[in-house]
């Protein structure tokens, strides 16, 4: 068995092209016949609207690139002279710097619904770290084009961020130094990172393909966290079903982007980032792009500088050890009436952070950022204990009966135990169509 | 054909071994000349490195005031401190603070404290005659500094920097 269809060229050239290269049976595998679970809600197609804003940031960005000078005293007046002289400048900046915050929101709201269905378990760890790996390659490439403006935003952004290096012990100095290529931030600086915010998305669009491969091999997971058991009465084609659904996520997600270019384009950036970088003077009140937030007051709450980078370097990577601190054997957070509890206070505890961020280091919110980080960490420290207390509610055997009891086609589940029931590694069946 | 018999590898080093160790070192070698390179062409160059000492002259300089000039791209303080200020620096000595250090250890002249403008937290600049101690506090994350720049509250682990220095004539300075 093949999936839900196959492709079998009758033209000629695709004939001849197959026998060379299989790229269009491969792309006919992945987009067209590929099945996808019956039961995915909209949750699912913030993977479409992920990749969508992937490209539209090189596409922006390079056009920005074409009018950008890379350079200290030139900087600031290029990025001027992109909004006020170059035709369609002020579209093409205003598209990548808000697009840069619908990409961010995009991917919270990608890692929250994996966090919610459990996409994270068995056998999907490898998958899930991808993840991580890009939102990390995210957070530089974001950083590194915000400096870019060499606003004075930028520039005092810039000099927190490699600040943090310098608590590493004994080379700290040296570390931050290099960094710079400079005693300070300064042309250097705003040079090589140039360079990098033009190579880094293009290193994640690399390893968005290994993510897609990770999950094309997994297959997806669903909102009632069971496997696929049989293709036929489990899934769909990906055309036209998940395409159309995409499609329409897409679409709803830009009215939402073009409200932001178009109606308040400066409303997530900083009034400050609109004077010209001086290293003589700090903002009175520093604040990162709100997509780093939660991480900024999980820095400043502790007191401590080492201990400040330690703690919020480690709030991103615990999610990469999420597969194994989550013991459940049930992945969906339908089914664990306690997890759901836990997944929505992790939610209210990572705004709550986010807000506190923005908010000037001062009381209370030096006391409310410890208490909050204190949480975000229980998050992650209560899951291995989760299962002993945790009652599950019966999980459906297959999508198909999920769907159809939703539709009130055939009786709910018997309740049955769930001990061992999803979290294996994909039978032979759902194999098949790889 | 061949005479020679072939010697089952066993725990004798062979010829192939030998080329495969060989082989692996001058690789090694190889990856690490050329890593060297790349890895320090990120740091400061020529110029960078050539920046000239700042000579000040600070003799228009009122006591109370602080001036601010640039030294390798960064700010540095130069404030004439007043007698009040001399003592509350000096009547702190022995007050506890997380980086230890007397007032006299921090300058030449009592009059003048000179001290790199970078928060040793993460390198804001701090505002002179604020916070609790009127030395400098700093906006980015509430570091609190006295009037000898020793930090005494907030998450700044260290005392700002002393930069060198020495006074020219009563009335110039050259630092660097
Ligand atoms: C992962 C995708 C990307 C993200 C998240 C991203 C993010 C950003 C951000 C936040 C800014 C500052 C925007 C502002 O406030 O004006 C920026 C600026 C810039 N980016 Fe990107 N970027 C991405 C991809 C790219 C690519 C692929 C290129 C070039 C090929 C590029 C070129 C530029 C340039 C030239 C600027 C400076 C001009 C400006 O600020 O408008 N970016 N980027
Ligand atoms: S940089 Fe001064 S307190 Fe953080």
């Amino acid at each position: 068995m093949h999936g839900l269809s196959t492709f079998e060229p009758k033209n000629g050239f695709v004939k001849w092209l197959e026998a060379r290269l299989p790229i269009l049976s491969f792309a006919h595998g992945s987009f067209v016949a590929y099945p996808t679970p019956k039961n995915l809600n909209y949750w699912w197609t913030f993977g479409a609207i992920l990749s969508f804003m992937l490209i539209a940031q090189i596409i922006t960005g390079v056009v920005l690139t074409m009018h950008y000078t890379p350079e200290a005293t030139l900087a600031f007046s290029s990025v001027e002279k992109i909004m006020r002289d170059v035709n369609w400048g002020w579209l093409f900046r205003y598209a990548h710097a808000n697009g840069a915050s619908m990409f961010f929101l995009a991917v919270y709201i990608h890692m929250f619904r994996g966090l919610y269905y459990g996409s994270y378990k068995n056998p999907r760890e490898v998958l899930w770290i991808l993840g991580v790996i890009i939102f990390l390659l995210m957070m530089a490439t974001g950083f590194m084009g915000y400096v870019l403006v060499w606003g004075q935003m930028s520039f005092w952004g810039a000099t927190v961020i490699t600040n943090l290096f310098s608590a590493i012990p004994i080379f700290g100095n040296e570390i931050t130094t290099w960094l710079w290529g400079g005693y300070s931030v300064d042309n250097p600086t705003l040079n090589r990172f140039f360079a990098l915010h033009y190579l880094l998305p293009f290193v994640i669009f690399a390893v968005v393909g290994l993510h897609v491969w990770a999950l094309h091999v997994t297959g997806q997971n669903n909102p009632d966290g069971v496997e696929i058991k049989d293709v036929e009465k489990d899934c769909v084609p990906f055309t036209p079903h998940a395409t159309m659904k995409d499609g329409l996520g897409v679409v709803v997600f830009l009215l939402l982007y073009c409200w932001f270019i178009f109606y308040v384009p400066n409303y997530l950036g900083d009034a400050d980032n609109y004077i010209p970088a001086n290293p003589l003077k700090t903002p009175p009140h520093i604040v990162p792009e709100w997509y780093f937030l939660p991480f900024y007051a999980i820095l400043r709450a502790i007191p401590d500088k080492l201990a400040g980078v330690i703690a919020m370097f480690a709030a991103i990577a615990v999610l990469a050890f999420l597969p194994w601190l989550d013991k459940s054997p049930v992945r969906s957070a339908k089914y664990r009436p306690m997890y759901k509890a836990l997944f929505w206070a992790f939610v209210v505890v990572s705004i709550g952070l986010g807000y506190c961020g923005a908010m000037p280091a001062a009381e209370p919110y030096v006391t409310v950022s410890r208490v909050l980080s204190l949480l975000y960490f229980g998050f992650f420290a209560i899951l291995p204990f989760l299962p002993r207390w945790e009652k599950t509610l019966p999980v459906p055997a297959t999508i198909a009966e999920a769907v159809l009891a939703k539709s009130g086609k055939v009786e709910p589940p018997k309740p049955e135990p769930v001990k061992a029931a999803p979290a294996k590694a994909p039978t032979k069946s759902t194999r098949l169509w790889k | 054909m061949s005479t020679a018999t072939p010697t089952p590898s066993t725990d004798e080093t062979s010829r192939r071994d030998f080329l495969y160790v060989a082989t692996g070192s001058v690789a090694a070698v190889g990856a690490v000349s050329v890593a060297w390179p790349l890895i320090s062409q990120m740091n400061p160059d020529a110029s960078t490195l050539a920046m000239a000492s700042s000579e000040i002259d600070i003799g228009a300089i009122p006591a109370g005031q602080i001036v601010t000039v640039k030294w390798r791209g960064k700010p540095v303080f130069i404030r004439h401190r007043t007698a009040d200020e001399i003592k509350a620096a000096q009547d702190g000595d022995n007050a506890s603070m997380p980086d230890p250090a007397t007032d006299k250890s921090r300058v030449q002249k009592p009059e003048w404290l000179i001290v790199i403008g970078v928060c040793t937290h993460l390198g804001c600049i701090p505002l002179g005659n604020q916070g609790e101690y009127n030395g400098w506090f700093c906006p980015c994350h509430g570091s609190v500094y006295d009037t000898s720049g020793r930090i005494r509250k907030g998450p700044a682990p260290r005392n700002l920097d002393v930069p060198p220095y020495a006074f020219l004539t009563d009335t110039k300075v050259k630092i660097g």
